[in-house]
Formats: structure tokens, C-alpha cells, sequence
């Protein structure tokens, strides 16, 4: 590109990003991942293993165990064990030990595991190396500390932990998940039996190597991959205590239907349909960004995602615009590019189910937007996409859709913000944009969600509890409440 | 010479402080929190190979290359406008700068300096850096340097008025420096380091566009903080409701403080993530500064030779 002096110099720079992949050989794969049970990894005794592919290529990365019930029995028997004999006999600030080195672990091969997650999972690479991945170490750190002085977060009770915890975990973060459910059930003296996500075990599976190279006594930690019939065996085994689960509201059923009249104790993080309320006094600029990050964080496959928007009228038009030229700015495709904002789609499952729900939206009526990007040949995909003129009957604004979907609706009055936005069976996470403070707290009081955002959205911090209202499940994890899950107490 | 009716078409008919006091509050708040993070999630771009050698070329072409300091010398200035002009000696490839922008007593030699060449030159004018005289010897001293040949001028808000809501006096002193001006390119500088607030940045960059500003300009570079992502990103964002209310185009300058190629590709990626291909051009952007054209020079021999080389083997000009 020579200018000759003399000549002016005017003509524009159409700037393509050239491609900035982050490597994959920061990570070895094994071809086939035993069970991690009692402190080593074992071949399952259902002999069976089924594949875990990369969704933005759909080549296969590992073979996987598939743990029956009687690998289940072995976990759930390990687990036992190691409560009984080592684990809550041991002083807690030695757990806490144990604790915090697991987050030191985790810290120095936070690179290699956000590879790992993006592979195994889909989202941006960027995503997991800058928000899963010191999240995931900030919650080990976090319960570390609580782990010597739980008597302090509770005064006037002498806490004791539950014993065996059986969790099952989801797709859409799955290191986060884990490290909200294990760090504080270690924390407090529990033993784990943990059940990743079928489409996502890989890191789950780096996690108990981490463990076993911390030296966490055998059984304190144990990984069982499968799909629903192992996670049903985890759930509904005699030995476990505590039930923790994080997915969707009908499988949530299920399972409180399932142990209800056992002695289990239960919580359960399940489906939203949040609303992401903007009024005309909002910061625009930065709550287009938020709404933005509401649905289009990790694909939308985020149970607290801004799905449903509300706009108030006067105001609507303008947003929209804005927000179909942001729109157009959204870098899809490779994850594993540093410049990717939105990433692939999980599963083939979970893309059928998106284009289902899409579907409908345009049988009913309503007027679709997605931006002119060209989606990769091989992979699940899926263009970022808005509806306008949708109705609250339509079931694109009802179902929870898990994709990169938002659909839009306007209000008049804060009265009606907040009438349609608790009318929904969920209740777990809310946004509002305002820059009247008084109106934050206003909505806040009336809003029915576990979370509400005021002028930001999907911030997370381990000190802060989250969890849900309705059908969007109950107990918090996160902070100190997040330690309730996992203690029962003596009064003193 | 008077302004565009498309510019102060979103004014009330009869412009006062308080009918500008009432557009002004008309204008969406910035939320401070977000904007920080979106210029921290457009920093970590990864901007390599081809993009980067594009960027370094358009970054060359858009320095407004800057001497502004009392112990400038003629020569100094024709030393700088050779650098502008050719800055590389050793690499014809490397494009020209936009401009060189001195002060009023250098304009008639930078006219000379970078006579039959594509770099311009800018003056700074209105009694830069404080701007804290009358309105009257403003636009006398822009005039002049127009007179002697300045292509473009760079003028400083009355941030006293603006601060204390005088929104005519600063309104009405920009529409008659732009008078002054008459086709020369007005570059209204902001000082949004006086102003401190986002708020008060996005409200001015919206005051000096409807005034007549072709350019809006962060800083004098006499004030610190100078120019900041944030406060570039709230005045792109200004430019770009600007442009969707009037369809008026303007550009932007940030200054002061941009010294290193890396710092200014993330102004680049917030430009090009704001406003898009339109805007990436010297004719609507600008970086003011002095040595972060070294710095890109070295970077683009970096690139086409695969090694540093030491700041020695470029001249400081």
C-alpha cells in the first residue's frame, strides 16, 4: 500500500482481523478417559464408552466411560469411606490445605483447561480464559477460606457437613459448575461423587487429575461420566446425603419427585427466562453492550441469560436499531479464534432444538433480524438472532430457548416492566437499565429473581450467591449462603 | 460562511443556553462501569500479521504529527515536516502522515516545509492550550492562521462555560471560529481532562458537532489524563448518534498520551468497532502525537524484517 508524496490520502481500510487461533496442542487429550474413582482413574465395570466431540468441528476428542450403577455403588461406597475415615475426622484447616491447593492447580493450568473447555464445549476461547477460568479458580480460592471457619459464617450453631454428595452438572460452564458445587461441599467437610455433562466430561476429567496430583485423599473426589441414566444412579443412590443439581426445570422435577420422603437434602438450579428491562433514561451505549452480553454470552447457553427484552415504547425503535448495528458486529464461528464473540453451539441436540424454537417464533408471527455472517461449513452454528413484534403468548418469549435467540417486547409503565417480566414460571436472574437509582431499587423490590442486575448483566463473583425463585429451582450457590447447601448444624 | 441547517437541525428554533441546557439533558447518559468494560473487551483483540500491517499503515497516514512546545524552532519544525513526509528514509513504502500540527508562529514555516506533499498542516489556534481570552482575539488568531496557510485548526472549548452551563458562550464561540475557518478543517478540542466526567464528555462532543466541529479532538495534550479509550469510545459513540440524527459526518482526533503502535491498534479496533469502515480513513480520524510514530516504524520493520531493531536506527526528529 505505497502513497506516493503528493498524493492524498483518503481511501478507507476495510479491516478483516486475520486469523489469531489459540493453540490446541496446549492440551493432551488421551484417546480414552476411565471412571476417577477412590483417588485413581479405573475402566468402567459396564464396559462401556461413548465418544465426546468438538461441536465446532464435530470430530470425536476421547472416548468416555459411561458409569453404570454398579460403577456408581463403587464411587458412591469410595466416597463413603473417605468421609467416614479421613475426610471429616480431618481438622478443617487441613481441608482448607487441600482446598486452596486445588486453586493454585487450577491457576497455573488455567491456559490448558480453557483450551480444554472451548474444545469440549464450544465457547469462545476467549470466554473461558477470561471469565470461566479465574471464576472457576476464584470459587476454590473463596471456599478455602470458609472451609476453618464455618463456625464464624454461622454463629451460635456448630455446623457439621452432610456427608456424601452426589451432584450432576451441566453443559453450558462446565468447570464453573463444578467449582460451584465442589469447592463448597469440600469446604465444609462433604465427599463428591460428580457426574459432568455427556457432551462436556473432558475437564471435569483434567479436574481429577489436579486432585489426584494435590494429593486429596482417594475418594474425597470421584468423577463418573455418563449421560441421564448415570446421572438418575447418582441422584437416586441410598448412600448420598445431598443431592445438587444444575440443568433443566423438567429434569428438576424429576428429580425432587424422585427423592421426595428421603432423607436427602436437595438443591436444584434450573431453567430462566429472564427479563431485561430498559428504560428510556438508560445509559443506551452500555446497555446495548449489556444486553448484548445478556444473550449472546456463551451462545445464550446460559440458564440467567437476558432472553426476554423489554424496551419501554418511547424508546423502542431507536434500541432496536442500535442493537441490529451491534449485532452486525458479532465475530461467529472458530472458538478457538481469540476474536470470536460467539462461539458454537453445544450439541446437534441443542442446535435442533434452537432452530425448533426459532421455528415458531416465525409460525408465529413474529419478525426475525439476524445479521449478514457467514457461519462455518462443518459444526453446530447458529446466526445471533432478534425477534421483534412478539407477543408474551408466543413461545418464543415463554420457553427457556438456550441459544443465541432474544426476543423483544415493549412497555409502557414500570407497573407493566414488571408485570410482564415476572409473568414466567421462572424466576432466577433480571436486568434493569436505568440511571434513576431509586428506580433500581424500585424494580428490584418487585422483580421475582434470585439475581437482579441493575446497569450491568451476567456478573458473577464467588463472594455473591445466585440461584433461583419458581421453577428457576431453589438454594443459593456462591457466598455464604452457597456453604448452606452443604452443612446441617448443631445449636450450642 | 454558515453552518449546515442539517447540523443544528436537532436544535430548538431559537438557540440559548437554556434551550441547549435542555437538548443536552436530552442526551442518553453514559454509564461509566460499561463503557470501561467495553473498551477492556476491544483491548484484548488479537490483532496479527496481515490485520497489523494494515493497521501500522493506516495508523502512518492518520498521525497528525505534533510539535507543541515553547522552545520550537524553525528548524525543528522543517526537521519534523521531512519526518512527516518521508518517514522512513529507508522504506519509501511507509506512507506519509496526515499532517503536521504546530503552533500559529510555525504555520509559515510547516507551509513551506511540507509545500507539494500530501501533509498538512494544522495550527492550533484560540490561544491553545488555556483558550481563556475573549471570543474576539479567538477568531482574530484563527484567522490569521488561516491567512497563512494553515489546512486545518485545532480549537479548545471555554471549559469554564461549559462546566458552568454557559452552553451559548461555548456554543456560540465554536460557530465563529468555524466562521473564521471558512473551508479550513475546525478540529474543536474537548480537554476532557478538565471535564472529567463521560457525561460531560458525550454532552460537549454534541455541542461542538452541532456548533460546526469537523473534527472533535479529546485533548490539548497539555492536561492530564489526555486522551483515554473510554473517553474516545464515548465520543465515537457521539459522532455516530450525531450521524444518525443529522447524517452530518464528523471525525475525531484523540490526543496526547497515545505513544506505542499497540496502544493505538486498540484505537483502531474501538474505531472500527464503533463506526465502522466509513471512519477508517485519515479524512475522519487522526491520531495527535509525537513519538508514537517512531514506535510504529519500528514496528513495521519488525514486520518486514522478522527482527527488532534498536530505537537508535530511527531518527529522532
Amino acid at each position: 500500500m505505497a502513497i506516493e508524496i503528493g498524493t492524498p490520502a483518503a481511501p478507507t481500510l476495510k479491516w478483516e482481523y486475520a486469523g489469531s487461533r489459540e493453540s490446541a496442542d496446549l492440551v493432551t487429550i488421551e484417546g480414552r478417559y476411565g471412571l476417577f474413582i477412590d483417588g485413581k482413574f479405573v475402566s468402567p465395570k459396564s464396559k462401556r464408552y461413548f465418544p465426546t466431540i468438538n461441536p465446532a468441528t464435530e470430530e470425536p476428542l476421547a472416548e468416555v466411560a459411561e458409569a453404570g450403577e454398579a460403577d456408581v455403588d463403587d464411587a458412591v461406597a469410595a466416597a463413603r469411606r473417605a468421609y467416614t475415615d479421613v475426610w471429616e475426622p480431618m481438622e478443617a484447616a487441613e481441608r482448607a490445605k487441600y482446598v486452596f491447593r486445588i486453586a493454585r492447580m487450577i491457576q497455573e493450568r488455567s491456559r490448558e483447561l480453557a483450551v480444554l473447555e472451548t474444545l469440549d464445549g464450544g465457547k469462545p476461547i476467549k470466554e473461558a480464559r477470561d471469565v470461566d477460568l479465574p471464576l472457576v479458580a476464584g470459587h476454590f480460592f473463596y471456599y478455602a477460606g470458609w472451609a476453618d471457619k464455618l463456625e464464624y459464617a454461622f454463629p451460635g450453631v456448630r455446623p457439621r457437613p452432610l456427608g456424601v454428595a452426589g451432584q450432576v452438572i451441566p453443559w453450558n460452564f462446565p468447570l464453573l459448575m463444578l467449582a460451584w458445587k465442589v469447592a463448597p461441599a469440600l469446604a465444609a467437610g462433604n465427599t463428591v461423587v460428580l457426574k459432568p455433562a455427556e457432551t462436556t466430561p473432558l475437564t471435569a476429567l483434567i479436574m481429577a487429575q489436579i486432585a489426584a496430583e494435590a494429593g486429596l485423599p482417594p475418594g474425597v473426589f470421584n468423577v463418573v461420566t455418563g449421560a441421564g441414566g448415570t446421572g438418575a444412579a447418582v441422584v437416586g443412590h441410598p448412600d448420598v446425603d445431598k443431592v445438587a443439581f444444575t440443568g433443566s426445570t423438567a429434569v428438576g422435577k424429576l428429580i425432587q419427585s424422585q427423592l421426595a420422603g428421603s432423607h436427602k437434602k436437595v438443591t436444584l438450579e434450573l431453567g430462566g427466562k429472564a427479563a431485561h428491562v430498559i428504560f428510556e433514561d438508560a445509559p443506551l451505549d452500555q446497555a446495548i453492550e449489556g444486553v448484548i452480553n445478556g444473550i449472546f454470552f456463551n451462545q445464550g447457553h446460559v440458564c440467567c441469560a437476558g432472553s426476554r427484552l423489554l424496551v419501554q415504547e418511547n424508546i423502542h425503535d431507536r434500541f432496536v436499531d442500535k442493537l441490529k448495528r451491534r449485532l452486525s458486529t458479532l465475530r461467529v464461528g472458530d472458538p478457538m479464534d481469540k476474536n470470536t464473540d460467539v462461539g458454537a453451539i453445544n450439541s446437534r441436540d441443542q442446535l435442533e432444538k434452537i432452530t425448533e424454537l426459532v421455528d415458531s417464533g416465525l409460525d408465529e408471527g413474529a419478525e426475525m433480524f439476524q445479521p449478514d455472517c457467514v457461519l462455518p461449513d462443518r459444526g453446530f452454528f447458529f446466526k445471533p438472532t432478534l425477534f421483534t413484534n412478539v407477543a408474551q403468548s408466543h413461545r418464543i418469549a415463554q420457553e427457556e430457548i438456550f441459544g443465541p435467540v432474544l426476543s423483544i417486547l415493549s412497555f409502557r409503565t414500570p407497573e407493566e416492566a414488571v408485570e410482564k417480566a415476572n409473568n414466567t414460571p421462572y424466576g432466577l436472574s433480571a436486568g434493569v437499565w436505568t440511571a434513576k437509582g431509586s428506580r433500581i431499587l424500585w424494580m428490584a423490590d418487585r422483580l421475582q429473581a434470585g439475581v437482579v442486575w441493575a446497569n450491568t448483566y451476567n456478573k458473577f463473583d464467588p463472594a455473591s450467591p445466585f440461584g433461583g425463585y419458581k421453577e428457576s429451582g431453589f438454594g443459593r450457590e456462591g457466598g455464604r449462603h452457597g456453604l448452606l447447601a452443604y452443612m446441617d448444624w448443631d445449636e450450642t | 460562511m454558515t453552518l449546515a441547517p442539517a447540523r443544528t437541525s436537532i436544535l430548538p428554533n431559537r438557540i440559548t443556553t437554556p434551550s441547549l441546557r435542555s437538548f443536552l439533558r436530552s442526551v442518553p447518559s453514559v454509564d461509566e462501569v460499561g463503557a470501561n468494560e467495553r473498551v477492556a473487551a476491544l483491548s484484548t483483540r488479537s490483532i496479527k500479521r496481515e490485520s497489523k500491517r494494515a493497521a501500522l499503515d493506516l495508523i502512518t497516514r492518520m498521525i497528525d504529527l505534533t510539535t507543541l512546545e515553547g522552545k520550537d524552532t524553525p528548524g525543528k519544525v522543517a526537521q519534523m515536516s521531512a519526518k512527516a513526509i518521508r518517514p522512513d528514509p529507508l522504506d519509501a513504502s511507509v506512507p506519509s502522515v496526515a499532517a503536521v500540527c504546530v503552533y500559529p508562529n510555525m504555520v509559515k514555516h510547516a507551509v513551506e516545509a511540507t509545500a507539494g506533499t500530501s501533509v498538512k498542516v494544522a495550527s492550533v489556534a484560540s490561544y491553545f492550550p488555556s483558550g481563556l481570552v475573549d471570543t474576539d482575539l479567538k477568531v482574530e488568531e484563527v484567522t490569521r492562521v488561516v491567512r497563512l496557510g494553515a489546512d486545518e485548526v485545532d480549537m479548545v472549548i471555554d471549559r469554564g462555560a461549559f462546566l458552568s452551563g454557559e452552553y451559548f458562550k461555548v456554543f456560540d464561540e465554536i460557530r465563529r471560529v468555524k466562521d473564521a475557518c471558512g473551508d479550513t478543517h475546525l478540529k474543536v478540542i474537548l480537554e476532557t481532562g478538565e471535564l472529567v466526567t463521560l457525561d460531560n464528555v458525550r454532552q460537549a462532543s454534541l455541542l461542538a458537532m452541532t456548533a460546526g466541529a469537523d473534527f472533535i479532538k479529546t485533548s490539548t495534550g497539555k492536561v492530564q489524563p489526555a486522551a483515554t479509550l473510554p473517553v474516545a469510545l464515548v465520543m465515537l459513540e457521539a459522532i455516530r448518534d450525531f450521524m444518525d440524527a443529522t447524517g452530518v459526518m464528523v471525525g475525531m482526533k484523540p490526543a496526547g498520551g497515545i505513544r506505542t503502535a499497540k496502544d493505538a491498534i486498540r484505537y483502531l479496533v474501538v474505531l472500527n468497532e464503533t463506526l465502522g469502515e466509513a471512519w477508517m480513513t485519515p479524512d475522519w480520524f487522526r491520531f495527535g502525537a509525537s513519538t508514537l510514530l517512531n514506535d510504529v516504524l519500528m514496528q513495521i520493520r519488525w514486520l518486514k524484517t522478522g527482527r527488532y531493531w534498536s530505537p537508535d536506527y530511527f531518527t529522532k526528529d
